[in-house]
């Protein structure tokens, strides 16, 4: 814990890149996050960081709650709390908002979310693998970390295997000394 | 959609309990929660109310959860159904955080990290292929099939690579596809 973080700027900066994340889910967030936490404030180790996201991902629930867990490391309780209402709030009211519309109308056929949609499917592609990459290179695992991911997503590709195995693969293989 | 009389505890109970079950993903039990057991939604609606929970900002699951809860209960029964989704969870990874506080010094169990998050971006990797596939058997003719692989890689350099941001990266890309998509290369 950290007695100089500004919390709220955490919270406003993750308000803001949640409104972001549009097309592939928080994890997008990931890489600012990243950088905002631990290269310009050194809040969290590199390790550390990546060990928040898969914690998370060991857990049941939604993912976003790596955010959570970062929160928690860098300011206990109240940072948990502030840092998940940060991320959740606003996405959340925008929803409610375009809600009433939605359930009206049953939006997302017309031309122009056709267009939208077109748009951030290869977005939404390029831009995990963006964050997907931010994790293998902050995780310190070198080349067989590498080769270790490549492995878990073509077993996660071509398999219907729960995502928990192969997180619990690669703990082992950290474990005996392999990665 | 079976009848307006879903009360917000209700749906704080029935995300609760997709949550507590969704190791790895909350989305699959979803399904079965929504569409099969409760049959609040039918698989039509469920398919379209995920897709519109996509393309919105913010988390999808919890997007759909403050969907599904305010169609039955209002935005009360938004935030429950988000509060349900949460809540549990929520004391889950903490409780895997301060473990991980507590052996954060045994060398086995920061090799056991590593290995891990290594696992981890892998699953993430995974699901960018599995959206890149997708795209590709639907991109349709020549050309906007090159448009889109040029974004995905553009998309990938700017946020993992370059490093300029999300923001940067959403709001200088995003126009530029729809835009394309819009007026150049419409869907036939």
């Amino acid at each position: 814990m950290n007695d100089d973080v500004k919390l709220g700027g955490l919270a406003w900066h993750l308000a803001v890149l949640s409104l972001t994340a549009i097309g592939g889910g928080v994890v997008l967030v990931a890489p600012d996050v990243h950088h905002y936490v631990s290269v310009q404030n050194h809040w969290l180790t590199d390790e550390q960081f990546a060990a928040m996201y898969a914690l998370a991902q060991a857990a049941p629930g939604p993912n976003l709650l790596f955010v959570t867990l970062i929160g928690w490391m860098i300011k206990g309780w109240l940072g948990a709390v502030v840092v998940t209402l940060a991320a959740i709030v606003p996405s959340s009211c925008l929803v409610l908002a375009l809600g009433s519309v939605i359930n009206r109308h049953g939006g997302g056929k017309g031309r122009w979310a056709g267009a939208l949609r077109d748009a951030l499917a290869p977005l939404a592609a390029g831009m995990l693998a963006g964050a997907a990459w931010t994790f293998l290179s902050v995780a310190g695992a070198g080349w067989r970390g590498i080769v270790l991911a490549l492995a878990a997503a073509a077993a996660a590709y071509a398999t219907k295997l729960n995502p928990l195995w192969l997180i619990a693969l690669g703990a082992l293989a950290g474990a005996i000394g392999l990665v | 959609m079976q009848d307006g009389r879903v009360g917000c505890w209700a749906l704080f109970k029935v995300f609760s309990h997709m949550a507590m079950q969704g190791f790895g993903g909350v989305l699959p039990f979803a399904y079965r929660h929504l569409v099969e057991r409760t049959q609040w939604l039918t698989a039509a609606e469920f398919g379209e109310l995920l897709s519109i929970a996509q393309l919105l900002p913010g988390p999808t699951i919890c997007n759909l959860s403050v969907m599904v809860g305010q169609r039955y209960a209002g935005v009360a029964g938004g935030f429950s159904a988000l509060a349900g989704l949460l809540l549990g969870p929520f004391f889950i990874v903490i409780a895997l955080g301060a473990a991980y506080q507590g052996l954060a010094h045994h060398p086995i169990f920061v090799n056991a990290m590593r290995g891990m998050a290594a696992a981890a971006s892998g699953l993430i990797l995974a699901t960018a292929v599995k959206l890149a596939v997708g795209m590709l058997r639907g991109s349709g003719q020549g050309a906007r099939r090159v448009v889109q692989i040029a974004l995905l890689v553009a998309a990938f350099v700017g946020l993992g690579i370059a490093k300029v941001g999300l923001i940067t990266v959403v709001a200088t890309l995003v126009p530029i596809g729809f835009l394309l998509f819009a007026f150049v290369w419409r869907k036939p």
